[in-house]
């Protein structure tokens, strides 16, 4: 009796892993230093990268309020994220993991990602659509090719009965609605959950969650970044009489020719 | 030198499906289309206008489960001998070139917005804010090429169009309904885009937002507030969070233009920016400025479109 019960919790209960990256705040000034080769973090403030947060991990909070279970959070990188790493326990996330190894690309971050998940037996592996630092919407795909696993991306809506997950997935022309057998990979947009504020009690939990560190495997990047550039500046912007709109039209007619 | 060009043709051919053949034809080489789907062949064989020797299609394949286009892009990749395999950044893409870059040892370059320079190729970083200079380490490569990046260009005739089986293998995403967008033409794609924000007031106000979008044939867009209250749908929200778009042609009326904003917006070709406040911050990133009252200027405008149109 006491068996079967436990059996049933357990096809109930979730095991959720949520991938986070810290990213630049949104309002940081973007500079370059090295030859332009580095960005320039002088007063950088980082955060969660906020599809991550807003989306991914709160969603993943929900789902284990709604079923019990357990949220862990993974990031791959050095001990300096650990302030993000705790903004994210204070948020909710039950434990977290950091994989000790600064980031090289997409493929080396999904690499570690994956082989530390693969005998954890997550039911789902969340993240944000991309970063808004580098914006490659890559890893979420590269860790579902990595462990096999079907992959759901740009999922706006996530709902998970028993050991099957429905998701709104975002797809060229609409939106499909899908089902899936877990465990999966899903990316997580706009509309998946409202961002949540951590208050003081949160803040204190997270002093004391377990922050467990792991070493990275051995891994190849197959991309890396050379150099960066600034856009030019914009020339001044020309401004039009608001009762003259007949100008307005010529000037995006003849001068910058888009209608 | 062969390259390998994937397009999503389940909802019949789009300009960025033309721009990625012209992109590989500017890469040199032969270029084979792989596609699923139904897409007829004579619709198809189009592609061999922008440099398409052949279009391989696997028609088994009939959802947007990225694990099987995977497989047919990879076994058409093994089937060619492609170098480099182009995509695409659309949505689709975006779920299926990182699963064929694990399995072919590729590296990819997400959102490219030029040709390479050697083994190099650029694109945008920071939202927009910046460019990088990423190379490529492996031998094999594969480029997500930006929507609007360049223009299709086609000079040369159709071109054959063969069956295809790439082992898809069996779905394992099960498609329950597809919901097609309320706008007539979908946000990322569009090249004019008519824009609001809280200095409309309110949802009953956004008929204005609407007939200027109408006579232009442009989509229309929100800012972040107007989609947080419920204005407006959160499909429409670009910014930092929301959708990045890269239109030709952006006009924003009654946004103030934070930073997050501009980051959805500053790969527009020509912004236009309607506002009453002239310290907008808006202005700075504008092409073309209007220090107006959105209710008046608007329909103004909207009223000029329609004499153009009249007249050319």
């Amino acid at each position: 009796m006491l068996n079967s019960h436990s059996i049933l919790q357990k096809n109930s209960s979730m095991n959720i892993l949520v991938c986070i990256s810290k990213s630049p705040d949104t309002t940081s000034k973007i500079a370059f230093t090295d030859g332009n080769t580095k960005f320039n973090e002088n007063g950088v403030q980082y955060i969660v990268n906020p599809y991550d947060e807003w989306y991914a991990l709160v969603r993943a909070l929900e789902l284990k309020e709604a079923n019990g279970g357990n949220v862990t959070i993974v990031t791959v990188g050095e001990a300096s994220d650990e302030a993000v790493i705790r903004k994210a326990l204070a948020i909710g996330a039950d434990e977290a993991v950091r994989i000790d190894a600064a980031p090289v690309d997409a493929y080396f971050t999904a690499t570690q990602i994956a082989a530390y998940a693969k005998d954890k037996g997550f039911d789902l592996i969340l993240t944000g659509k991309e970063t808004i630092d580098y914006n490659g919407s890559q890893v979420g795909g590269m860790i579902a090719a990595e462990m096999d696993l079907p992959f759901i991306s740009l999922a706006s809506k996530l709902d998970v009965s028993g050991s099957t997950a429905t998701a709104d997935m975002e797809i060229v022309g609409g939106i499909e609605e899908v089902q899936v057998e877990l465990p999966a990979v899903i990316s997580c947009a706009k509309g998946m959950a409202e961002q949540r504020i951590p208050n003081m009690r949160g803040i204190m939990a997270a002093r004391t969650k377990p922050l467990n560190v792991v070493s990275p495997v051995d891994a190849s990047n197959y991309t890396a970044f050379e150099s960066y550039a600034l856009p030019e500046a914009k020339s001044a912007c020309k401004m039009i009489d608001p009762e003259n709109m007949d100008e307005l039209v010529s000037l995006l007619h003849n001068e910058a020719k888009v209608i | 030198m062969s390259t390998l060009v994937y397009i999503n043709s389940r909802n019949g051919l789009s300009k960025g499906d033309f721009e990625a053949v012209t992109y590989a034809k500017k890469l040199g080489g032969d270029i084979t289309v792989v596609t699923c789907g139904g897409e007829s062949n004579d619709s198809l064989a189009r592609l061999g206008e922008y440099g398409a020797s052949k279009v391989l299609v696997d028609r088994s394949v009939t959802s947007n489960d990225s694990q099987q286009i995977a497989n047919v892009v990879t076994t058409a990749a093994q089937t060619t001998g492609a170098n480099t395999i182009v995509f695409s950044h659309d949505l689709v893409a975006k779920a299926v070139a990182p699963r064929v870059s694990v399995k072919l040892i590729a590296g990819l370059v997400p959102g490219a917005i030029d040709v390479p320079n050697g083994d190099t190729v650029k694109v945008n970083v920071f939202s927009g804010k910046a460019y990088g200079f990423v190379k490529i380490n492996t031998d094999k490569k594969i480029i997500s090429l930006l929507p609007n990046s360049l223009q299709p260009e086609a000079s040369g005739s159709a071109c054959g169009v063969e069956e295809f089986d790439g082992q898809a293998g069996d779905p394992r995403i099960k498609v329950l309904n597809v919901k097609k967008p309320e706008g007539d033409i979908p946000l990322p794609e569009a090249e004019l885009v008519v824009s609001g924000g809280r200095g409309l007031k309110g949802p009953e106000n956004w008929g204005i937002i609407e007939d200027l979008a109408k006579e232009l044939g442009a989509a229309t867009a929100c800012s972040r507030p107007v989609a947080d209250v419920g204005w407006r749908p959160h499909h429409e929200h670009v910014g930092q969070t929301g959708v990045a778009i890269r239109p030709n042609l952006y006009i924003a009326a009654g946004i103030s233009g934070a930073i997050q904003h501009l980051a959805g917006v500053n790969g527009s070709k020509v912004i236009v920016v309607i506002n009453t406040d002239p310290e907008a911050p808006f202005f700075k990133a504008a092409d073309y400025g209007v220090i107006g009252d959105a209710f008046e200027v608007l329909p103004r405008l909207t009223e000029a479109v329609k004499k153009f149109h009249a007249s050319n």
